[in-house]
């Protein structure tokens, strides 16, 4: 496929501009399809569904899908809807963002400026570690930590989204205080300054940049998380994902589509609306993460 | 004497630093790892065993009917999803990069997927591809009553529903870091291609995509680690059906580890993956090292 004739002349609305126009919009409508389907289906009356026509606009648009799907949708035997899910998963991401973030610029900061021997070695192999794929962690992680007493709850679930995002916070951290000028950590060693002093109150707060972005990937990465969830939450602690899979394939009975579809957007709210807010901040995180490794 | 201690001291408090990092590699990576390759050397089924089998359990797994099909469906899946993800993807950088109107709102539109979770969007998808429901019947009541779509619950075609689905939710991926690619590209390619008279589509054909050679490996070493990952997709979507169509490694794993009891089986079968990874990533690691090291140097 070729894009478009070649121009003649620039910025002359001729039809290789048009070309590429239709393309854009065409490929727009493709992706943003979805997201109408699971939006118009959610406030459409069981009736209007069961006609079968996906891609109609509601006839009496109704809110009463969102609030059986936030309050009393069923997951087996169980109807309490899918906020007690939404609650879990608030209860996970916030420790699971913090720590991460925590320990991620900690590291970065001393792999950076003060490389005690055998660190560099030590984070090669954290670096690979990103690329196993965790069910080659996942039973020996259950055993260590049901030895622990942690398998199955909250602490749990936080340490394993520790474990896990290590790899990627370190790396941002590093690379961001390689980027600082070593003259500017020497004269604060000058300075007098210690070790935590330092890390406090000079890097953390010229950091702000790159825990906004770490904090975007770690709010969208955790609450999107599946299936550490599923090994390792515990039936108390199950988060929002884990609950609507239950809620939509183990449903008996008629599917209520658009209860459904309710609960998949309730799912999606929080890092959608982090999408939308940090708009070109959530791409720098990708590219920082991806790019640079 | 004092500036000794003082030194030990310094080394001391790094070091200190770095303990959590060095028990999580210690413990949580290595020490899991080579419990895992343990564990698959045994005969283990619920509980590890301490016996030593060989590379048996490896054997059972590739006469194992449902293994080879999950690679199978998996090796389909991987050349496919990463092929289109890639062209769609970079059609939509260079479409984006004409100095379109609208260039915000065209890459929020194209990124969004990405920011929601696979299973979200794996229900989305299972919903609009139920024949019953979704496309087939929306387009057969807008008067063709022949039209089929019902790959979903076809056996020969589930695996492509899921390959639309993840393109869907991965292309945007790819455009942003490609389109990232493109940005830094010198503009004065362009201006000597324009005095040569270069059509635009053969400088980005000929010029402009071997140059992005860095950015398609990352975004190849993004999306092959996403292909040997795919679970939570083929969950939301088919769970692994109809029948064991759609079965890929992952959820075989996960049968296995905790459905059906067979620990051995299950941590080969991870070995197995695990050897894939590091054969897919190890080349472009190593060679971007390679490049890395002349630069530092400077």
């Amino acid at each position: 496929m070729k894009p478009g004739a070649p121009p003649p002349r620039r910025r002359l609305p001729g039809p290789a501009r048009l070309g590429v126009y239709a393309f854009l919009l065409c490929a727009a409508a493709f992706f943003l399809l979805p997201l109408y389907v699971m939006l118009v289906t959610s406030v459409k009356p069981m009736e209007e569904i069961r006609l079968g026509n996906l891609f109609a606009l509601p006839v009496a648009v109704t809110i009463e899908p969102w609030a059986a799907a936030w309050s009393d949708a069923c997951t087996g035997v169980a109807c309490e809807g899918i906020r007690g899910g939404f609650w879990n998963s608030v209860a996970i991401v916030v420790p699971s963002t913090i720590l991460p973030i925590l320990f991620g610029a900690l590291n970065g900061y001393t792999l950076a400026f003060w490389r005690p021997r055998g660190s560099a070695t030590l984070f090669a192999i954290l670096m690979l570690g990103a690329f196993i794929p965790v069910q080659v962690m996942m039973f020996p992680m259950v055993r260590i930590l049901a030895g622990m007493g942690l398998f199955s709850s909250l602490p749990g679930i936080v340490l394993v989204h520790l474990v896990f995002s290590m790899p990627v916070m370190t790396l941002l951290f590093r690379n961001y205080y390689a980027s600082i000028p070593q003259e500017l950590f020497k004269a604060a060693r000058v300075d007098g300054g210690g070790f935590l002093r330092i890390f406090v109150q000079l890097m953390l707060p010229m950091s702000t940049p790159m825990i906004i972005v770490a904090a975007i990937m770690q709010v969208t990465g955790v609450w999107n998380d599946y299936i550490l969830g599923l090994v390792f939450a515990g039936r108390d602690n199950l988060p929002m994902t884990v609950q609507l899979n239950n809620v939509i394939n183990t449903t008996t009975g008629e599917r209520l589509y658009n209860v459904n579809m309710a609960a998949t957007i309730l799912t999606s709210l929080v890092p959608l609306a982090v999408y939308f807010v940090s708009g070109r901040w959530f791409v720098r995180g990708i590219a920082a993460g991806a790019v640079k490794g | 004497m004092g500036t000794k201690l003082n030194a030990i001291r310094r080394h001391a408090v790094s070091w200190t630093a770095m303990l959590p990092m060095a028990a999580i590699v210690i413990v949580a990576y290595l020490g899991t790892a080579l419990w895992t390759l343990r564990i698959s050397l045994s005969s283990s089924r619920t509980f590890p065993k301490d016996d030593f089998v060989g590379l048996a359990q490896y054997a059972r797994l590739f006469a194992n009917d449902r293994w080879m099909l999950s690679l199978e469906n998996l090796a389909l899946y991987g050349v496919l999803f990463i092929a289109a993800a890639l062209v769609i993807g970079f059609l939509l950088a260079v479409f984006i990069d004409q100095k379109v109107a609208g260039e915000g709102v065209l890459r929020t539109v194209f990124l969004y997927p990405y920011a929601m979770s696979f299973v979200a969007t794996g229900l989305a998808w299972q919903w609009m591809l139920n024949p019953e429901a979704g496309i087939q019947q929306a387009v057969r009541r807008m008067g063709y009553p022949e039209f089929r779509f019902d790959w979903i619950v076809d056996q020969d075609m589930v695996m492509y529903t899921i390959v639309i689905a993840t393109v869907w939710q991965s292309s945007g991926l790819v455009m942003a870091l490609m389109l990232a690619g493109l940005r830094g590209i010198d503009e004065e390619i362009w201006k000597a291609a324009r005095i040569d008279g270069i059509p635009k589509w053969r400088v980005y054909a000929s010029i402009v995509l071997p140059m992005l050679g860095p950015s398609v490996a990352t975004v190849f070493m993004l999306l092959a680690t996403a292909v040997v990952k795919l679970f939570d997709s083929v969950v939301a979507m088919t769970q692994g059906g109809p029948g064991t169509a759609s079965e890929v490694p992952t959820k075989f794993i996960m049968d296995h580890l905790f459905g059906r009891a067979n620990i051995a089986l299950a941590s080969a079968g991870s070995i197995v993956m695990l050897l894939t990874v590091l054969a897919l990533v190890a080349p472009i690691l190593y060679a971007r090292s390679r490049a890395r090291r002349p630069r530092e140097a400077a």
